[in-house]
């Protein structure tokens, strides 16, 4: 009797471990291994343009005390933490129409649209909103024709923040919707049955409960843009450099895989402290 | 009712055997043509760059496309020898070629060098130590480029005109520091504009970061043909007929125009990879390419145009493209191609002399971050 039961605990045990193994098996396969590398490399060297197993600090302290590093880092922060505000600011009000006042029917169709404009390739969207950008572009065109004229907007911080927020909205929508849907509706009735008008129902009650939801979605938009390549040499015209294209540029420079491993290792720490930063903001006890 | 004599085994024998006179012809066709590979530019492989030659010598070419001599000389040393059989480089990186003995000399009495014109029958880039490594392909010029809508020939005769504030925001870069530092430190007044000492590289930095309030852009190939066709940069320094000819195929109004203060020549080569095993094709595809009908070829090549250094080539250029070839500088007289030349108002593009080419990537950031 206790071997059968031994035995049902090992195949329970077995089963669970079963489940549980690919996770631990792709985060070593496919982040810690890579990873490892990464730190690896950037303390290799490069002599006659081929990768030399080595270690040396000077790929860290060429680019630690390189000022464009530090001008590209700031910029990149500032243009990732403005796109995630304005994905952020734009997304809530849709988020909200979408939660409370569509029918359940009509929020489907809707957040199923919401997920289409990933079915077509980044770089794509980001094309066709240089015809709509550019000297004589469409928009250039349509504001000629209502009398005001304006230069190409091309290579301009509002077209980067176009670009990113193309990129970034759709998910911070769908986010910050789960996070509204998913909010116990008795909180609002009781705050109206306390007599709250509905902007305080809406400051004092929605966003606090929905806090998790908009700071992940502004996280997650902080992420892709502070990483992304795409806008800010297409949308940009690479004047803005942003930590991605010095990557770019340093591989394309000299071969310097190593410098380039260093930038990055500088982009996933600042990454991880942010996030982990938003995640013990998002789930504060208040 | 008839009866159904199609046995399973019957059935696999008629599919192996009608398998087998399918793949017949695949195989044949397999074993009659030879593959040669080439490290190329991009584009420089295309069919009409070669389609011709492979009908001739029942070949074909594979081509692996690079962007840069850096990622070409990378390619190199990552690969062993003998992977490519023909290598296109740029002159200003032959000579690392040798250095670092990936290519195979070769004999000057195979290439019709009589044919072409004198400054290119001993080419620096190409001979190390009186031996033969590279044979030039085509050439180009690189000054100003511009829309002539906005911006005249005589205007674009001095790169001082890059400053001037009516073209403030309208001035792109082609993104690489090697022909815009170099057309920069011509109009610094540096003879050698590559080879400068200390107080004028402290200078050519200083002027060049003196250009970024008016930059509109740093371009790669594909944008520097939409920012200069759309009107969105007038202006380019740096780059030549390789993109105003492309863009006036396309009915753009833009030329290249060379300032007063001189230009810089790009030069294309082909060598033969070391270890090669199809050297002998290697060898018959660059005289193909030096011949009056390969030169002809390669001054149109679809990717974009350039000069090249066949006289007979350029004679039919002449007869049978007159505007294409009065555009890249291939007329008689004066003010042609080999006559900025021999004026010395063209300068060889090259590696930078006296200061580490590590240090020109750095400061090329640093301007970009700037």
């Amino acid at each position: 009797m206790t071997s059968l039961l031994q035995a049902r605990r090992l195949s329970r045990a077995a089963y669970g471990a079963m489940w549980s193994l690919p996770l631990p098996v792709w985060l070593a396969g496919f982040f810690l291994g890579p990873m490892v590398l990464l730190i690896w490399l950037s303390f290799w060297d490069v002599k006659n343009f081929l990768l030399t197993p080595d270690f040396q600090l000077e790929n860290w302290q060429k680019i630690l005390t390189a000022g464009y590093f530090w001008s590209a880092y700031a910029r990149t922060a500032a243009i990732a933490a403005s796109a995630a505000a304005l994905a952020t600011l734009v997304a809530l009000p849709c988020a909200l129409a979408i939660s409370f006042f569509l029918s359940p029917r009509a929020r489907m169709v809707l957040l199923g649209l919401f997920v289409v404009p990933f079915f077509t390739s980044y770089l794509v969207r980001i094309y066709s909103w240089q015809i709509y950008l550019t000297e004589n572009g469409i928009v250039m065109k349509l504001m000629a024709a209502i009398g005001i004229e304006t230069g190409s907007l091309l290579n301009t911080p509002l077209a980067l923040m176009i670009g990113l927020v193309t990129l970034t909205l759709p998910l911070v929508i769908v986010i910050q919707s789960i996070s509204l849907l998913s909010l116990d509706r008795t909180l609002i009735d009781a705050a109206y049955n306390l007599g709250c008008g509905p902007r305080r129902v809406l400051f004092a009650t929605v966003l606090p409960a929905a806090r998790p939801g908009i700071v992940l979605g502004a996280l997650f938009a902080f992420i892709f843009s502070f990483g992304d390549f795409v806008t800010a040499t297409y949308l940009g015209g690479g004047k803005f450099t942003t930590l991605s294209i010095l990557i770019a540029d340093t591989v394309k420079s000299g071969q310097q895989w190593p410098r380039a491993a260093v930038v990055a290792l500088m982009m996933i720490a600042t990454l991880l402290l942010t996030a982990l930063a938003s995640i013990a903001y998002a789930y504060r006890r208040t | 009712m008839a009866k159904n004599n199609l046995t399973r085994r019957g059935l696999l024998k008629t599919s192996a055997m009608a398998a087998g006179a399918l793949a017949i012809p695949m195989i044949a066709r397999a074993q009659s043509v030879t593959e040669m590979t080439m490290l190329a530019w991009y584009g420089q492989a295309e069919p009409d760059a070669v389609a011709e030659f492979e009908e001739l010598h029942n070949v074909k070419i594979t081509p692996k496309y690079y962007v840069g001599g850096e990622q070409m000389l990378a390619l190199l040393a990552q690969s062993p020898a003998g992977t490519y059989d023909l290598i296109h480089a740029d002159a200003e990186y032959v000579q690392q070629l040798v250095r670092a003995n990936f290519v195979e000399k070769l004999d000057p009495a195979d290439y019709p060098f009589d044919d072409f014109y004198p400054e290119f029958h001993k080419f620096p880039g190409h001979w190390h130590d009186d031996e033969l490594y590279a044979v030039i392909s085509r050439f180009g010029f690189l000054g100003i480029s511009h829309n002539l809508d906005a911006v005249s020939v005589k205007e674009a005769m001095s790169y001082d005109m890059l400053w001037d504030a009516k073209h403030h925001d309208k001035v792109g870069h082609f993104d690489w520091h090697l022909p815009n530092l170099g057309v920069l430190s011509l109009r610094n007044g540096n003879a050698q504009p590559y080879d400068i000492s200390g107080g004028a590289w402290d200078k050519l930095q200083e002027t060049t970061l003196s250009l970024k309030p008016q930059v509109r852009g740093f371009y790669d190939y594909g944008g520097v043909l939409s920012s200069l066709k759309s009107g969105e940069v007038t202006v380019m320094p740096g780059i030549g007929e390789w993109i105003t000819g492309v863009l006036r195929r396309d009915g753009a109004n833009v030329t290249t125009t060379i300032p007063e203060q001189g230009g810089i020549q790009f030069t294309e080569s082909f060598s033969i990879g070391r270890g090669s095993r199809k050297a002998e094709l290697a060898r018959k595809f660059i005289q193909h390419a030096s011949s009056p009908a390969g030169q002809y070829n390669l001054a149109n090549l679809n990717v974009f145009p350039a000069i090249i250094p066949s006289q007979a080539g350029w004679e039919r250029m002449i007869a049978e493209k007159p505007e294409d070839a009065r555009h890249l500088g291939m007329f008689k007289g004066d003010g042609n191609a080999i006559d900025l030349i021999r004026k010395g108002r063209i300068h060889i593009r090259q590696l930078p002399v006296q200061q580490d080419l590590g240090d020109w990537n750095d400061f090329w950031s640093a301007y970009k971050s700037a």
